[in-house]
Parts: C-alpha cells; sequence; structure tokens
C-alpha cells in the first residue's frame, strides 16, 4: 500500500540542510501525497520571510566538500576540505564564503533556489506548521516568518501525522 | 506523436518532476508529454513517478546525454 501522507519535522535552519525537507515535501506534493511540515528549533529559520540569511558553515561539517564552483576543470575537482586546518574556518567571513560558493555550485548544477523550492511547496499545498513553542523560545514575531504559517504545538503534529493510517513521517 | 513537450534539460532533482507533474496537470486523459531531461537521476524518478501516480511511462530512452521520456495522463 502506498502511503496518501508526508510529514516531515524540520529541525536544520542552515542553508544546505533547507533543501532536504522542502525537496522531499514537493515531490511527495507532486505524487499526490498530502504533505505537512512541522517546523521546530533551527528549522524555523527556514520560514524566515527572506531566506537570504541563511548560511552554510564548514565548521563541525567534516563531510563538507570544499570545490571551486568555478576555474577550470581540474581546479574543480580539488577537494580543499582535507587540506585545509580546521582552525582556518574559524576565521571571520568564512560562513558568507562557504555560502557563496555552495549557491555558486547549486546554480551551477540546475538544483532550484531554496525560495524557489519553498514557493513549490506552497503552490502545491504543502502545509507549514511552526512550533510555537520554539517560535517564542527563540523570539520570533510571527512577522518575521511568512504568513502561509499555521503556529501549532507537538499535540497537533501528533494530529496530522494520525489523519491517516497510511502516514509516512521524516525527522531531519 | 506527443501532445505537449516539456524540456527540462539542465534541471536537477526535483525540477524536472515538479515540471513534469505541473504540465500533466494542465493537460487531459490520454494525452502525452514528451521530456527531455540532462539528469541522470531521472531515469529511475520517471518509473517511480508514473508507478505512484499512475500515468503511464509509454517510452525512456538515452541518446547523447539526453532523456527522454514519454508519459501519457491516465
Amino acid at each position: 500500500m502506498s502511503c496518501e501522507k508526508l510529514t516531515i519535522i524540520a529541525t536544520k535552519g542552515s542553508f544546505d540542510w533547507g533543501y532536504p525537507p522542502f525537496i522531499l515535501a514537493s515531490t511527495a506534493a507532486a505524487l499526490g501525497k498530502e504533505v505537512t511540515i512541522f517546523f521546530t528549533f533551527y528549522g524555523l529559520a527556514l520560514l524566515k520571510t527572506d531566506l537570504g540569511s541563511l548560511k552554510v558553515t564548514p565548521i563541525g561539517n567534516p563531510a563538507m566538500p570544499m570545490k571551486m564552483p568555478f576555474g577550470p576543470k581540474w581546479l574543480q575537482s580539488i577537494d580543499f576540505a582535507p587540506k585545509v586546518p580546521n582552525v582556518l574556518w574559524n576565521l571571520p567571513f568564512i560562513d558568507a564564503f562557504s555560502t557563496s560558493m555552495m549557491k555558486k555550485t547549486v546554480k551551477n548544477n540546475g538544483v532550484a533556489p531554496l525560495t524557489e523550492l519553498r514557493e513549490l511547496c506552497l503552490e502545491a499545498e504543502v502545509k507549514f506548521m511552526a512550533c510555537q513553542m520554539t517560535v517564542e523560545l527563540f523570539g520570533y514575531e510571527h512577522s518575521d516568518l511568512i504568513e502561509e504559517v499555521e503556529y501549532v504545538g507537538a499535540a497537533t503534529y501528533f494530529d496530522e501525522s494520525n489523519e491517516s493510517e497510511t502516514t509516512q513521517s521524516l525527522y531531519m | 506523436m506527443a501532445d505537449q513537450e516539456l524540456d527540462a534539460s539542465g534541471l536537477n532533482c526535483p525540477l524536472p518532476i515538479l515540471r513534469a507533474k505541473k504540465a500533466l496537470n494542465g493537460m487531459t486523459s490520454g494525452q502525452v508529454l514528451h521530456i527531455i531531461a540532462t539528469d541522470p537521476g531521472s531515469v529511475k524518478d520517471f518509473e517511480a513517478f508514473a508507478k505512484q501516480t499512475g500515468n503511464v511511462l509509454q517510452e525512456s530512452k538515452e541518446a547523447g546525454g539526453k532523456y527522454e521520456f514519454l508519459i501519457q495522463k491516465s
């Protein structure tokens, strides 16, 4: 039996980790599933009106390849991550630099910008729910987040994932 | 013969599927959508898309780095 509903708990709010929930949600909606994303903790950042502030960081991210998104092929194939001492990632502006490099890589690979994927989710009627407790905990105002958001608690998440007997739930 | 064409060249996951879904939404039952893609992942993905949505994948072929699919709307 195929699942008719998908619920995703999105807990991470960096630029790179913004992709998985939006990719899976938009695809599931295209497959005819009813989809709800429950954004909690750092995942709330994915609901900001402007996603331009999201960053990716090489700090504590040893699996992240560091490749140049431009230049000759031989240069683009070099992974700098294992060659550079970790201490360098603490320099100012490294996050901004890594983020702009990743955005360029995303573009080169025909991957959609995060904002576009979020738009596609909304177009496909993916429901966005934000955890009201973490909204308060982190000092967000409702006006900081896009207006399509519903503010709920954990009980509503479980109600969402119990609605159908064929629900698939993902935590990311 | 396809009734509509979708060029998803250069687009990566999940855009080819999302664009195909959008195109199919505007078509009527029995019509055929011709999709061109360059994402190698789209070969398995369009199979899975057809299986789950009930639309029929009539043809799937590769030539010169381009993948072509014919999907008939159910």
